[in-house]
Parts: structure tokens; C-alpha cells; sequence
């Protein structure tokens, strides 16, 4: 027991130090996630802000001006044009001028007045449908508001409901919000598998791998050698992640983190055993870095990251399962935003702890058995 | 006759090593070669051949000093001297997953031959190397020799005016060896080709017309091979060894003596070569003989001599005592798919004793090796090494053996105390036990002035010496070397038998593979391994009586595996005949 712990130990410390030996491999183990994070917070979100609109205005009434001035007043919309005639309309659309456009008719004030409903037309560019959707839906929150103070100016009953919105754990609904705990576990997923991935499949084409196995190493050791660094790495990589989403994107942390590194450490064991077993197979360094190429691809479509599950094909929902981001994803959000303690978490943390032991299992097995 | 196809004038070239350092790979060298010549160059590691040849395609610019390629300056028109010389660098890039015929056909296309010359060209290549059966096989999938032979028909598939050969015959087996020489002096003698070749096979050079013996960048010597050889006329003696003395033991006696410049078992006796004129030392019964380029070779590199003699060696606590057989292996078959890798083979080692396992590349030795160690399953068969079988063993078994892999597997990354440090922990040793044992290696190979060195960043030698340290630290009692000596120059070679036959003294079990055939003569018992299957075994004079002796001179070991391998291949394709 003794021998083989100082074994596992000695390893760890040559894996250690041949990975962090080189300041340029410090450099590419810190930096990178963080820019990445960096990157995702700026880039990747569904929040529209200064969506370029024209108004094709054929009431030119008190009430349209009011209308159009909500929009205006707004932070989402920016007014690029004034149209004069509808065939105008096509072409702002089609080059890509504006991606929404509101077409007040005549008889707009008039209908209003007269109590009748009145109508306004949105044009929106669907070639890209989010964008045209979201900004539907706020162009939809403004005519409703509008409505809803006509109403009470002119004497009319409101509107037999009135919607009250709050959004929990993000009142302002923002994307960042819900991708930057995300990247905790999508960006260390990438860089763990990758690790240990590669730290086998390097020795094994140096030959350095032989070395290992003639020695008294135990399959298992060499297993727990090589998982420890890379979990290490993991971890390290994870609170950089953490600290730039609460010290620089200010995203208050609503949980404990001894149940978020709890949810990580099994979550960096799958990601390890995932990387292990994609070096069992692969013969080269290149094939095992493009295996887990493809890996990532999936893993990080069929986590919930930027489309819901329940939204998917049965099949793929059941694919799920088998991606231990998706669990990470699901406890980091719960544990940042919500939280949530750990007796909620466990339908998240044992089938984390199944994928590991399967795929650290069938790599052990693969190293004694394969033929070299 | 007269023309000069290479004009090396004082040509120097440096590299940066690291940040600071500088390497001087050539120092004013200067030497020319006829048109239709063979030229060798030849040197330990580090000489600068490789980097010559490099700078004679136009591939490195010198520092300074003029280099004429057929004429042209090589620093003006390299592009010119590419389109008309023919470089076959140490590993010839072949594609491995294109057949033999799609590799020459690719040479050609990159080359520009003309689609109308190509059917007579491959013609005359094919029967030159005689590669013609095989140009639907994948270049992969050809033998070491084979596959030099389709990197020099890829060479010459445009007719070059003057070939450069970088170690073409490394690696390659004595039949194939004797192929490839043929192929090239048939360039030279039928089509009055310029070759310039570099080697680590002296008696290689003794075929060229002129040899340049490079030394860290300078020339120690040039002209003719017996001017080489000339060098130490009358110093050469063969000795027999006194009764109950092996050969080996009466070598490393000599080595050790302060006025011999050499001396390596030849045949079951000892050759070697004094400082200056003289006689044999005192209780030696020695006969002069003919000096040979490689005797006129090590006189000029005596200063070197130090670190041969020195590499002698101790263990801490020597083995003694064991009487069971350390290596017991029966029948032991391996398939790779229909493949048969290693066929009924069957052989024994004794305790303290040096076994070689002898074969081309290919011929099943280091699969043989590795399923001894317990990295590969066996198909069928037994194997016993120390009592176990170690792949069924217990991990703790693993302790009694050392393993040295081809190309000494060590983590460049790490510096040499760092991986002797890591392998040390491998094996369990700790505290003082692991301190004592580091100094210990780092004296014995006379590591200690690159301890800080990263392992990558070693030279030849030091590689192969920290490997061996690595496999010893935990006092094995049997140690596995797998083509220990492949790649390295012959003072190196000297220098790692020179350790090897210590540790045997000691009691070390030794079991070692080499494709180098004088290797053999270090051996007690050797097994003369090709396609998978023993062709024979027994002691290196056993092995000998295969070949008779041709007059005057010993048959070598070199005869004897030609005459065996070729013996073996006879009766199988008579066989096969008598089958069909």
C-alpha cells in the first residue's frame, strides 16, 4: 500500500514537472481559458442592444409618434432610416440596413380613438431567426406597454391580464450570466481530456510507455499517476474560470464552493477517463488529439450549453446521459446561480461517477491487453 | 578523368544551441571528389558528416568557405545543384501507405521525369534492386533493406549526376548490406555516378576510393583507405587466449593496458593495435597482422581512447549464487493477424551469462524481447524469465529485470537526474537508499557533468549511457537491451561492451539484441534469429563452423550469418517448390 502510494507519487511529480517544466506550457495552461472565458462573455450572447430598425411612418399622427418614440427611447432599438414608401421596405431588409422594420398605417390615431384595433406591421429579417425572434418579442413588450398606457390615458379598462415577469437567479435575463458558469465546465473539459489524452499517447510513441510498464507499476497506478496531474490542471484552470466570472464579469456566486470543486473533482475524473480511454485506442499522438477533437463537438452540443435538452430528439436526449458535461453544466449553474446544496445535486454527481469508472476501467484493461 | 565534382574549401558551419550557446558542427574543412568516384565520410557522432552532405545539396548555406557542387556554387544556385544531385537523407522520406510503385511514380512526378523515359527507367531500377516482385507491396510493409533500396531507387529515378547517401546501409542487414553495396558500385564502375557517402561501417570505407575521416568538425585525415590503415602499420596483432580464458576476458584486460590503442574479440581471438611501434605486451602470445582501415581509424582517434577505457565498471554487490536458468522460453509463437511475427522459437539463458539475439530488422527480435518483458501476450508457447512468466507475475517481479527500449526511451523533458530520480521512485527506492543509488549511476556512466542537462538535449552516447543507468538502479538480475548499439559510432559501441562485459563479470544476466554480426564475439551464446524462426544458436565459434575458413583469415560472423540466412532461405523455397 505504502510502495504503491509513493509509486503514484513519484509519477505524479514527473508528470507535474515535465508539464509545467517549460514557461511557455505554464503559459498555455493559464491563459488560454481565460481568454476564452474572456471571449464567450463578450461574444456569446443572445442580448440585443442597438438593433438598427426603419419606420415606414404613413399616419404621421401624435399616437404613432408617441409609439415610435418608446422604440427609440429604448436601449435595444436604434432608428437607421425613414422610409417614405413601402416598396422601400424590401430593401432595407435585403441589405441588411435594418433588421426590423415597423410600418405604422394610416388611420393608425384615427382607429385608436375610435376605439377600434388598430394595427402595426414589424418586418423582420428571419435569415437569421434568434436575432429576429428576440427582437420580436421586445418589439411585441413595447407595443404591450404602449397599449397599456393608452388605455389608461383614454379612460378604457386595462387589459384583463397584466402580465408581472420576474426572472429568478438572473433578473436582467442576461446570456452571461448563464454561459459564464457553463465554461467552468466546458472549457475544462477540453483541456483536461486533451491532457491526459496526449500525456499517454506521447509516451507511448516515444516509447517511454514500455519503460513504465516494465517497471513494478500496476496498471491502476499508472492510471491514478496520470489522472492526479491532469485533474490538478483541471482544477486550476476551473477557479481561474470562477475568479474572472465573479472578479471581472461580477456575476454574484450564490452557492458554496465545497459543493461546486465537489461537483468538479468527479466531474474532472470523468473528463480524465474519457481522455485515458481516447488514448487507449489511438496509436499516435495525432490520432489521439483528433479523437477527442471530434469529442468535443458533441459533448458540448448535447450538453444543454446553448439549446435546451428537452428541446432535442429523443435519441439525442438519451446521448445525454452519456456526457458528463452535461451534469457539470447542471451543477455548475445550480451551485453559481441558485445555490442549490448537495442533496439536490446527486441525480447530477453518480452518473458522473459511472463514466469515469467505466472508461478508467476499459483503459486499464486496454494497456495489458492491447496489441501493441 | 580529371573533373572535380565536389570542391569543399574551408568550409565552416555553426548552430545555435539554446539561447547562448553555440556548436561548431564543421571547422574548416576542405576536401574535393573526382567525377565517378565513391567517396566515404566517415567519424563518430557529432562529426558533421550528415551536416557535409547537407550543405553539399544546397539544403545549408555555410558560414564561410566556398563549396562547388559540379561546378556550381552551392551558395549562388542551390536550386540548380537540387535538379542535378541525387540526397537520400538517413530516414529517405517514403511514403509508407503507397505502394512500392506509387513511391517511385510520386519521385518521378516531383522530379519531372518524362512520362516517355519512366518504363525503361523503372526497368533498370527494379532489376538493380531487385524490388521488381514486390511493386504492388506497401512501402510500409517492406523490410529495413528493402526499404533502403526503394529510398535509393527513388534517389536515382531521374538519373542524378552525383548521389549523396547519409548512412545508407544503418540499420540493414548483412545481405541486405552486401545488396546495397552492389547496387552502388554498380553506379560508379557502369555509370561513372559520383557517390559521397557517410558511415558507420568501417569496413565500408574500405570500399571507396577516398575516405575523409571527420572528427568534431575537423578532418583528421584523407586519401586513399590503406593510407588510413598505413597509419598503423606494424602495430596490428592477433591474439589467442590463454586456456580457460575467453576472448572477451582477454580483450578487456587489453583494453585496460595504458599502450593499446584498441582491441575488440575478432573470431575467437583478440585483435588489436598498440600506441606506437612495438611488440606484444609481456605473457601475450600475439601474432602481427595486416593493418585494417579500422585499426589505422582508432590510432587517429586515440585521444578519445580515454572514455573506452575508462567505461569499466562496478556494481555495488555483485550477483552471485544463482543456479536456475534466468531465461527459459519454448515454442513461443506470435501472430499479428495472419502475420507471423515470432515462429517456434525456442532458446535458454544461463545466470551471469551474455546472450545475443542476432537478425536483420524484422526478423522477430524485438517482439521475441518484448514478450519476454511481458508487454505483449504470446500467441503460444512458454516463456520463463527468472522462474516467471512476467506477464502473469506479480508487479513485484518486474523488479528482478532492466529494460533498456530501442532509441533509449527517456523523458527529454526532464533533465538526467530527473529521470533518474523518477525510475528510481519507480522501483520503490527512497531517502538514502535512492541518493546512494543515483551517485552511484551518475559515477559509474560518468554522467555527473550533465546532470542538468534535459535528457533530449544529450548527445548519442550520453543517451544510451543514462538508459542503461536507469535500467540498473534497482540491481536487476537480468537486464534486456534492445538494439543497444543501433545508430551509435564504433568508439561508442567499444565503450558500451566494454560496461556490458563488466556487468556480466558481475553476474548479470545479459540479453541483447544487435544487428551488428561482430557484436556477436562479446556473446556467449548467441541465436541467429530471421522471419520469425531460430536459424541457429550456440556460441559465436559454434556458429562459425558454418562457413569455412577461407585461407589464411577466420571466417567472421558476418560470413557465417550470410552462409546461414542463406542456407535457411534455400531449403524453405525448396520446401515451398517441392510442396506445390
Amino acid at each position: 500500500m505504502w510502495e504503491s502510494l509513493a509509486r503514484i507519487s513519484a509519477l505524479i511529480r514527473k508528470e507535474l514537472l515535465a508539464m509545467l517544466k517549460d514557461p511557455r506550457a505554464r503559459w498555455s495552461i493559464v491563459v488560454p481559458p481565460v481568454l476564452q472565458c474572456l471571449i464567450f462573455g463578450y461574444a456569446a450572447t443572445y442580448d440585443l442592444n442597438n438593433v438598427p430598425y426603419a419606420v415606414l411612418d404613413q399616419d404621421h399622427s401624435f399616437a404613432s409618434r408617441d409609439l415610435l418614440a418608446r422604440f427609440d427611447g429604448s436601449r435595444v432599438f436604434q432608428r437607421v432610416a425613414d422610409l417614405q414608401r413601402a416598396a422601400d421596405i424590401a430593401r432595407v431588409i435585403d441589405n441588411r440596413d435594418a433588421i426590423l422594420v415597423i410600418q405604422v398605417p394610416q388611420d393608425f390615431e384615427r382607429d385608436l380613438l375610435l376605439g377600434k384595433p388598430a394595427s402595426v406591421q414589424l418586418i423582420a429579417d428571419g435569415r437569421n431567426s434568434n436575432t429576429a425572434g428576440v427582437a420580436q418579442a421586445y418589439a411585441g413588450a413595447i407595443v404591450d406597454a404602449f397599449n397599456a398606457d393608452w388605455r389608461g390615458q383614454h379612460g378604457e379598462a386595462g387589459p384583463p391580464i397584466d402580465i408581472a415577469s420576474r426572472a429568478w437567479f438572473n433578473s436582467n435575463l442576461e446570456t452571461r450570466w448563464n454561459m459564464i458558469p457553463s465554461l467552468i465546465g466546458t472549457i475544462t473539459l477540453i483541456q483536461t481530456m486533451m491532457l491526459a489524452a496526449m500525456s499517454i499517447a506521447r509516451e507511448r510513441e516515444q516509447g517511454t510507455f514500455d519503460q513504465l510498464l516494465v517497471t513494478p507499476f500496476r496498471p491502476l497506478e499508472i492510471m491514478a499517476g496520470k489522472a492526479v496531474p491532469s485533474m490538478i490542471i483541471g482544477t486550476i484552470q476551473a477557479t481561474n474560470i470562477l475568479l474572472v466570472a465573479q472578479l471581472w464579469f461580477r456575476i454574484p456566486f450564490q452557492g458554496s464552493f465545497v459543493v461546486l470543486y465537489a461537483g468538479l473533482v468527479l466531474f474532472l475524473l470523468a473528463a480524465v477517463g474519457i481522455g485515458i480511454f481516447v488514448s487507449s485506442i489511438a496509436a499516435t499522438m495525432q490520432q489521439a488529439m483528433l479523437y477527442s477533437f471530434l469529442l468535443i463537438m458533441p459533448f458540448s452540443l448535447l450538453s444543454g450549453l446553448t439549446t435546451p435538452i428537452t428541446n432535442m430528439p429523443e435519441p439525442l436526449q438519451i446521448l445525454t446521459f452519456a456526457n458528463p458535461l452535461r451534469y457539470a453544466i447542471t451543477i455548475a449553474q445550480r451551485v453559481y446561480l441558485e445555490g442549490v446544496g448537495i442533496a439536490t445535486l446527486v441525480p447530477n454527481l453518480w452518473p458522473m461517477a459511472i463514466i469515469a469508472t467505466v472508461t478508467l476501467g476499459a483503459a486499464t484493461w486496454m494497456f495489458r491487453h492491447r496489441v501493441a | 578523368m580529371s573533373a572535380l565534382a565536389l570542391r569543399v574549401d574551408a568550409i565552416r558551419k555553426t548552430f545555435r544551441r539554446g539561447p547562448k550557446e553555440t556548436v561548431v558542427a564543421l571547422d574548416g574543412v576542405s576536401f574535393s571528389a573526382q567525377a565517378g568516384s565513391l567517396s566515404a565520410l566517415v567519424g563518430p557522432d557529432g562529426a558533421g558528416k550528415t551536416t557535409l552532405l547537407r550543405l553539399a545539396t544546397g539544403l545549408l548555406t555555410a558560414d564561410s568557405g566556398e563549396m562547388e557542387v559540379l561546378g556550381i556554387d552551392a551558395a549562388r544556385a542551390p536550386q540548380e545543384i537540387q535538379n542535378r544531385v541525387g540526397y537520400m537523407p538517413q530516414r529517405f522520406g517514403l511514403y509508407e501507405d503507397l505502394t512500392v510503385q506509387e513511391n517511385l511514380d510520386l519521385y518521378a512526378d516531383l522530379h519531372g521525369v518524362s512520362r516517355a523515359t519512366r518504363p525503361g527507367r523503372y526497368k533498370r531500377l527494379m532489376e538493380m534492386t531487385a524490388l521488381g516482385p514486390f511493386t504492388r507491396r506497401l512501402a510500409g510493409q517492406l523490410s529495413g533493406g528493402m526499404k533502403q533500396k526503394l529510398g535509393l531507387a527513388c534517389a536515382l529515378v531521374r538519373s542524378p549526376e552525383m548521389l549523396l547517401l547519409d548512412e545508407p546501409t544503418a540499420g540493414v542487414d548483412p545481405l541486405s548490406r552486401q545488396e546495397l553495396w552492389e547496387i552502388i558500385g554498380e553506379l560508379v564502375a557502369d555509370r561513372q555516378t559520383t557517390v559521397i557517402l557517410c558511415t558507420s561501417y568501417l569496413d565500408e570505407a574500405e570500399r571507396c576510393s577516398h575516405v575523409v575521416v571527420l572528427h568534431e568538425g575537423t578532418v583528421l585525415a584523407q586519401g586513399a583507405p590503406h593510407e588510413v590503415s598505413a597509419l598503423a602499420e606494424g602495430r596490428v596483432f592477433l591474439a589467442d587466449p590463454p586456456e580457460g580464458q575467453t576472448a572477451r576476458g582477454l580483450q578487456a584486460r587489453l583494453l585496460d593496458s595504458a599502450d593499446i590503442v584498441d582491441a575488440v574479440p575478432d573470431a575467437g581471438r583478440v585483435r588489436f593495435v598498440l600506441t606506437g611501434a612495438g611488440s606484444a605486451p609481456r605473457g601475450v602470445e600475439a601474432t602481427a597482422v595486416e593493418p585494417r582501415f579500422e585499426d589505422g581509424f582508432m590510432t587517429l582517434l586515440q585521444r578519445k581512447r580515454e572514455s573506452v577505457r575508462s567505461a569499466s565498471f562496478t556494481l555495488e554487490r555483485p550477483l552471485k549464487g544463482h543456479t536456475t536458468e534466468a531465461v527459459e522460453v519454448r515454442d513461443l509463437v506470435r501472430m499479428f493477424g495472419s502475420f507471423t511475427a515470432v515462429d517456434h522459437v525456442s532458446f535458454d539463458v544461463r545466470r551471469g551469462e551474455i546472450f545475443g539475439l542476432l537478425g536483420p530488422n524484422g526478423a522477430g527480435k524485438t517482439t521475441t524481447f518484448r514478450m519476454l518483458c511481458g508487454l505483449l501476450p504470446a500467441t503460444s508457447g512458454t516463456l520463463k524469465v527468472a522462474g516467471l512468466d512476467l506477464r502473469t507475475a506479480r508487479a513485484s517481479a518486474r523488479e528482478r529485470i532492466g529494460y533498456v527500449a530501442q532509441k533509449f526511451s527517456l523523458y527529454g523533458d526532464l533533465t538526467v537526474r530527473e529521470n533518474l530520480d523518477f525510475f528510481a521512485s519507480a522501483y520503490g527506492l527512497r531517502g538514502e537508499a535512492r541518493r546512494r543509488r543515483t551517485s552511484w549511476a551518475l559515477e559509474q556512466f560518468e554522467l555527473g557533468s550533465h546532470v542538468d542537462l534535459r535528457s533530449a538535449e544529450l548527445p548519442g552516447g550520453y543517451k544510451q549511457r543514462l538508459a542503461m543507468a536507469a535500467a540498473l538502479l534497482h540491481e536487476p538480475e537480468i537486464l534486456f537491451l534492445d538494439e543497444p548499439t543501433s545508430g551509435t559510432d564504433p568508439l561508442a559501441r567499444r565503450e558500451f561492451w566494454r560496461r556490458i562485459t563488466a556487468l556480466g563479470e558481475q553476474g548479470v544476466t545479459i540479453i541483447v539484441t544487435t544487428h551488428f554480426m561482430e557484436e556477436a564475439e562479446y556473446c556467449d551464446h548467441v541465436a541467429i534469429l530471421d522471419g520469425g524462426r531460430v536459424l541457429a544458436q550456440g556460441t559465436p565459434a559454434d556458429l562459425r563452423t558454418h562457413v569455412p575458413a577461407e585461407a589464411g583469415r577466420a571466417a567472421t560472423m558476418e560470413n557465417a550469418f550470410i552462409a546461414i540466412v542463406e542456407k535457411a532461405r534455400h531449403e524453405d523455397s525448396a520446401r515451398r517448390r517441392s510442396a506445390a
